[in-house]
C-alpha cells in the first residue's frame, strides 16, 4: 500500500438485502491530497460515506485512517482521531447561534464534555479560535446571528466550518456545492480551495467541472465499485469513465 | 422579591389564618423539584421519558422502607436514595436510551410499570395498600419534618439548589453539548460528542433529583403507596413541565404550581376540574409554546 496514505480503505463491501451497495472499495487519499469522489445517482456514494464516517459498519473490509485501523470505531472516536465530516443536507443546530456552532465543534475535540459546572463562555480560548474562522467563512458580520436568519450558501459555509474547526488531518465534504446558486458555488469553490493547506480533503460532489478544477486526483465510484483512479486529466479521458458516466451528462 | 416571597409565606399564610395551605405550599416545592428533574431529561436532553414516576417512587420507598426498619439517619436515606437512584436509572438509561421516539417513551413506561407492580406485591412493606411510617427522616438541626413550616423551608432549599445547579448546567460544557444532541444528535456525534454517554449522564442525573423529591414526599406524607409510581404520575409530571414551559429554568416550579392551583381552586366548584385544566393545558400548548416559564423568562429579562 502508499506509504502516504492518509486514508486506506481495502476491500469494503456492504450490501442491503439483495442489493449490493458497496462492492470491493478500495480507495487511498494521500496526505494533504483533495481527492475528489464522483459517480452518478445510486452508485453507492452515500453509503460509502456513511461507512467512512462510522454511521455504518461495513461487511467486510477495512478502513485504516493515519495507521490505525478504524473499521470497528465509533463516529465520535473517528471524529476525536482527526477525521472531520460534512453533511450533504445542512445540518445545523437550531437553538445555537453562528459563533456558538463553531464554538461548539472546538468543544467536541478539546476533552470530555462533562462539567456541568463553569459556564463554556469563560474558556476564551475557544471563542478565540471560533471567532477567527469567521471572515474566510464569510461570516464575520453574522457572530451571534441565529442561524434561521442565514442565507442557504451561509449555512453551507458554516456547515463547512464546523467540520474544519478543529483542524481535522481528513475532511469527508458531502456535496458542499449541493443546492448553490451561480453566485455562492465559487466562494464554496474558493473556501474548498483554500482547505488544502491545512487538511487532506475527500470531496464528495456532483458539480464535475468543479471537481477537476480542485482535485488533485479523482476516483470514480459506479455501482459499488471504484471504476477508476488517478489525475483529473487521466480519468476525464478514461473510455470506462465516459461511457459509464460523464458521457450521460 | 420573589426569595422574599418564598421565605415569608408560611408566616403569612399563618397570619391570615391559613396555615393549612403551608403544607400545600411543600407540596407544590415537591412537585417543583420532581418536574424540574423531568424538564432537565425532556427539555434540556429531549428525552422524552413517560416513566419518570420511577424515580420518584423509587426515592419515596428507599426511604419509606428504612424507616419502617428502624433507619431515621436522613442522611443514610439521602446516600441510599442517590445510589439506588442512579443505579436503576442508569440501569433503565442504558437500555432504553439505544432506542429512539416512540419505542423509547414506550419503554421507559415499561420499566416504570414494572416496579409500579413490583411494589404492588411486596407484601412487607404494605403492598397494594401502601406503608405507613411513623418518624420521619432526621436530618439534625432540631429539624422536625412533621412540622409543614419545617418541611416548607427544606423543600424550599432543596429546589433552590436544584435550580442553581440547573441554571449552572446550561451553558456548561456537558449542558451545550447535550442540547446540541437535542438537536441533532447524528451531527453532534460527527463532531466528536460521545452522545450516549453524555445523555445517560443527563438521564441519571435526572433520576437522583427525582429520587430526592420521592424522598422528601414521603417525608411530607407520613405514607407512601405503589400510586406514586402508577404511569398516570409520569404523565401528571409531564403536564407540569408542558404548563410549566418546556427546557426554561422555571418551567418545573411554574408547572407545579399552577397545575396544584387549579386542582386545588377548580376543585372546590366542581368534581369535573381535569375537564377545565385540559383546556388551560390545550390553551398553553397553542398560544404559549414555552409555557409559563418561558413567559416567565420573559418578563424577568426584561425588567
Amino acid at each position: 500500500m502508499n506509504a502516504t496514505a492518509l486514508l486506506d480503505v481495502q476491500g469494503l463491501h456492504k450490501r442491503f438485502g439483495g442489493v449490493v451497495a458497496t462492492d470491493g472499495v478500495d480507495l487511498q487519499v494521500r496526505v494533504g491530497e483533495v481527492h475528489a469522489l464522483i459517480g452518478p445517482n445510486g452508485a453507492g456514494k452515500t453509503t460509502l460515506v456513511a461507512q467512512l464516517a462510522g454511521q455504518l459498519a461495513p461487511d467486510s473490509g477495512r478502513i485504516v485512517f493515519d495507521a490505525r485501523d478504524i473499521t470497528g470505531a465509533s463516529a465520535h472516536q473517528r471524529a476525536r482521531l482527526g477525521l472531520g465530516r460534512s453533511f450533504q443536507i445542512t445540518r445545523l443546530f437550531a437553538s445555537f447561534g453562528v459563533l456558538e456552532h463553531l464554538a461548539l465543534a472546538l468543544q467536541a475535540a478539546s476533552g470530555p464534555s462533562i462539567g456541568a459546572w463553569r459556564p463554556v463562555a469563560r474558556e476564551t480560548a475557544l471563542f478565540d479560535r471560533a471567532r477567527a474562522m469567521l471572515p474566510r467563512l464569510g461570516l464575520q458580520t453574522h457572530a451571534e446571528s441565529p442561524i434561521h436568519t442565514l442565507s442557504h450558501g451561509q449555512r453551507r459555509a458554516l456547515e463547512v466550518g464546523m467540520a474544519i474547526a478543529a483542524a481535522p488531518r481528513l475532511v469527508l465534504l458531502d456535496e458542499p456545492m449541493a443546492g448553490l446558486g451561480a453566485d455562492e458555488s465559487p466562494r464554496m469553490e474558493a473556501l474548498i480551495g483554500n482547505l488544502r493547506q491545512e487538511a487532506a480533503l475527500l470531496l464528495i460532489e456532483h458539480d464535475v467541472d468543479a471537481v477537476f478544477r480542485l482535485a488533485d486526483r479523482v476516483s470514480v465510484l459506479v455501482g459499488g465499485r471504484i471504476i477508476a483512479s488517478g489525475k483529473p486529466d487521466e480519468v476525464r479521458r478514461d473510455p470506462q469513465v465516459v461511457a459509464a458516466y460523464l458521457g450521460q451528462e | 422579591m420573589f426569595a422574599g416571597f418564598a421565605l415569608a409565606l408560611p408566616w403569612l399564610l399563618d397570619a391570615l389564618g391559613a396555615s393549612f395551605y403551608i403544607s400545600f405550599a411543600g407540596r407544590v416545592l415537591v412537585y417543583a423539584i420532581a418536574a424540574t428533574s423531568l424538564n432537565l431529561v425532556l427539555g434540556y436532553g429531549g428525552m422524552v421519558s413517560f416513566g419518570h414516576a420511577a424515580f420518584v417512587g423509587l426515592g419515596a420507598y428507599v426511604t419509606g422502607v428504612m424507616v419502617s426498619e428502624g433507619l431515621v439517619n436522613g442522611y443514610l436515606h439521602l446516600a441510599a436514595t442517590l445510589s439506588i437512584c442512579a443505579l436503576v436509572a442508569a440501569l433503565i438509561g442504558a437500555i432504553s436510551l439505544r432506542t429512539r421516539g416512540v419505542y423509547f417513551i414506550m419503554i421507559t413506561l415499561a420499566f416504570a410499570q414494572m416496579l409500579f407492580y413490583l411494589a404492588n406485591s411486596v407484601k412487607g412493606y404494605g403492598g397494594d395498600e401502601g406503608l405507613n411510617i411513623r418518624a420521619r427522616s432526621m436530618f439534625g438541626f432540631g429539624l422536625d419534618l412533621k412540622n409543614p413550616a419545617s418541611f416548607y423551608y427544606l423543600a424550599l432549599a432543596v429546589l433552590t439548589a436544584s435550580l442553581y445547579a440547573l441554571a449552572r448546567f446550561v451553558p456548561s460544557r456537558l449542558g451545550r453539548a447535550v442540547l446540541a444532541i437535542r438537536d441533532d444528535e447524528q451531527r453532534a456525534e460527527a463532531l466528536g460528542f460521545a452522545t450516549f454517554r453524555l445523555r445517560l449522564l443527563v438521564f441519571v442525573a435526572a433520576g437522583m433529583l427525582g429520587g430526592i423529591a420521592g424522598l422528601l414526599a414521603v417525608n411530607q406524607q407520613g405514607y407512601v403507596s405503589p400510586n406514586v409510581l402508577h404511569w398516570t404520575q409520569s404523565g401528571t409530571l409531564m403536564v407540569m413541565v408542558i404548563l410549566g414551559g418546556v427546557a426554561t429554568l422555571w418551567g418545573g416550579l411554574a408547572g407545579a404550581a399552577a397545575l396544584l392551583l387549579l386542582q386545588e381552586v377548580l376543585s372546590g366548584y366542581t368534581e369535573h376540574w381535569e375537564f377545565w385544566t385540559g383546556w388551560v393545558l390545550l390553551a398553553m400548548v397553542l398560544f404559549a409554546r414555552n409555557g409559563l416559564g418561558g413567559v416567565l423568562q420573559k418578563v424577568l429579562a426584561s425588567r
